[in-house]
């Protein structure tokens, strides 16, 4: 009886150390990029463009570039997700057609960010000629979150009540207006979590835009979309593997990689306030 | 019905109001379709790129050759071996890690935790999930390397072990919150009953609880892993990317996924190097497809259970 509690505590400790480990991942991370690149913060560092084959400067035509994309890649990815979960929600009749629908959503979540470059170059790049630009990144990482924003759209239609349907159906509605007037501001919080957290994926997202716009070195801000850009998690690639000098650029990979992860995680944050904030207010 | 014309007006309205809704139904229903098209697009066009490598290379060599080396000016060869069993070896390496931590961490959250631990945990794993894979990789290629260079005097600093490691610590939060949610869809009473029986709250866990939630976590580490072999930056800045055939995983390892990213801005457009890019795409899209599929029909059959 003895040893057998021994061996309990044994057991509940390595369970516990395993929790610590999750823990401690996350903190030596933050903790060597923030040493590492708090320092470099300051306002020239962001409002300045690179200078000194970039070692010295500032990251401006990165962040403007990154916020460029990821406005772009919302505008285009929204509407169809959107559209598409109340589709499969309120619309589809359940049998094979929803079936397919359904499961390119799910296979689509699978494929890997690269292939999704493949297809961006394949399709954007070459074949309807928008070369390589801000158009042709933002279409690729639209589709590459669209299973994202398909997924918590569905989930927050679903979340409201089905009574509220019945009872604008039977005061007359058609199925659109029930939807547009009486589901969707119930569900718009929801949705609205999920494709904030879908764009800072497509925010941190680096594969597909090797392959699609991205470029190493601009003296210029973009011009129009269908210009190439520079972006903050492309710029840390390039500047940490393939700079002439990599410990003069390291201070800027640090800050640029620093920059990033607050543009990340304040997204995450505000989405988590965001559905926080919702789950009070509507209780069925 | 008398005749007026408000009657009409109102009949018009009426009628309006109903076009208007079975066109907005065929709209939505072109919306619902988007993901149908983009899957099919995605095939169509790894095989209009990819296939044409088959035509104009040597598609046996491509299976078989254990040489990738397709910017010799002689002889170019396009084996892709190297890079599926760096793939593998990586994959293999991550899980490894990652299986006891991930399982041991969704145990510790779902059954012993404290409420308010929990409460905590869930949001540092939320924050792990969402940091970019560019980020990871820096942090393989400057800190992580260097220690395990100083532990382990590796081969060469970036190898298939840093790979790894920083895989294993981007996989755990799927595993995780994956396992976790399997190990809480198990029916409360199964626990209730084992505990009523005078087992005590491990053997309830090891010999109940687990059983019950094991094709869920299984569908988790697979799904798990499907991500360990489609992740491109991290694996491309941390393994040292030598496409060598290798079992050493101090050595320097590449994937298939650093293959593309690496040499896709360097091919000229159209050429058999730029095709053969395609077709390790076409192959990379084969496993991950497959391997996601198993953990489907795992997952469907947890589901199914409970």
């Amino acid at each position: 009886m003895k040893w057998k509690t021994i061996k309990e505590h044994i057991i509940y400790s390595l369970l516990r150390l395993s929790g610590l480990f999750i823990v401690c991942a996350l903190a030596i991370l933050l903790f060597y990029i923030l040493s590492g690149g708090i320092g470099k913060i300051s306002w020239e560092f962001l409002t300045n463009f690179p200078t000194n084959g970039m070692t010295s400067g500032g990251i401006f035509p990165m962040i403007i570039g990154t916020l460029s994309l990821m406005i772009l890649t919302m505008l285009i990815a929204l509407p169809l997700g959107i559209f598409s979960a109340i589709y499969l929600v309120e619309y589809a009749k359940p049998g094979r057609f929803t079936n397919a629908i359904r499961l390119a959503v799910h296979n689509l979540a699978g494929v890997p960010s690269i292939v999704y470059g493949l297809l961006g170059l394949g399709l954007f790049v070459v074949f309807l000629g928008f070369g390589f630009s801000i158009v042709s990144a933002a279409f690729t990482l639209a589709i590459m979150v669209l299973p994202i924003i398909i997924a918590s759209s569905q989930e927050a239609l679903r979340a409201v009540p089905q009574n509220i349907r019945e009872g604008a159906l039977a005061l007359g509605s058609t199925k659109w207006e029930t939807t547009c007037h009486h589901v969707l501001p119930y569900a718009l919080p929801g949705m609205l979590t999920g494709s904030i957290l879908a764009l800072s994926r497509a925010a941190g997202e680096t594969a597909p835009i090797i392959m699609t716009g991205a470029a190493f070195y601009m003296t210029h801000l973009p011009s129009s979309v269908f210009d190439e850009f520079m972006a903050l998690p492309y710029s840390i690639y390039t500047l940490a593997t393939q700079s002439s000098n990599v410990e003069a650029t390291r201070p800027t990979v640090f800050g640029a990689i620093l920059v990033l992860l607050l543009i990340v995680l304040c997204m995450n944050l505000v989405a988590i306030i965001v559905r926080n904030y919702y789950r009070k207010k509507y209780r069925w | 019905m008398k005749f007026s014309i408000s009657n009409l007006r109102k009949y018009d309205h009426k009628r309006i109001r109903n076009i208007k809704d079975k066109v907005i139904r065929k709209i939505l229903l072109g919306f619902g379709l988007t993901a149908v098209i983009f899957i099919i697009l995605i095939l169509v066009f790894l095989m209009i790129e990819g296939l044409p490598f088959f035509f104009e290379g040597d598609g046996v060599d491509f299976f078989t050759g254990d040489v990738w080396d397709p910017s010799s000016p002689n002889t170019p060869r396009y084996g892709i071996l190297p890079m599926v069993l760096g793939t593998f070896l990586v994959t293999l390496g991550a899980i490894v890690i990652a299986l006891p931590i991930g399982i041991g961490c969704s145990i510790y959250l779902a059954e012993i935790a404290h409420p308010k631990i929990r409460e905590t945990l869930k949001p540092i794993i939320e924050i792990l999930a969402g940091i970019p894979s560019v980020v990871y990789g820096f942090f393989a290629l400057v800190i992580l390397s260097t220690w395990i260079d100083n532990f382990l005097n590796s081969t060469t600093r970036l190898n298939a072990l840093t790979g790894s490691i920083m895989l294993a610590v981007m996989m755990l939060p799927i595993i995780i919150s994956l396992s976790e949610d399997a190990i809480r869809s198990v029916p409360r009473e199964m626990k209730e009953a084992s505990l009523a029986l005078g087992l005590s709250k491990w053997d309830t866990i090891r010999g109940v609880v687990i059983p019950a939630a094991l094709s869920g976590i299984t569908a988790a580490v697979i799904l798990g892993v499907a991500r360990a072999i489609g992740e491109t930056m991290t694996v491309l800045m941390a393994t040292g990317n030598a496409p060598v055939i290798s079992f050493d995983m101090l050595s320097s390892m590449r994937t298939m996924t650093a293959t593309i990213a690496i040499e896709m801005g360097e091919v000229p457009f159209g050429s058999t190097h730029y095709h053969s890019l395609f077709a390790v795409g076409i192959v990379l899209f084969a496993i991950t497809f497959i391997v996601n599929f198993i953990a489907d029909r795992v997952m469907k059959r947890f589901r199914e259970k409970y």
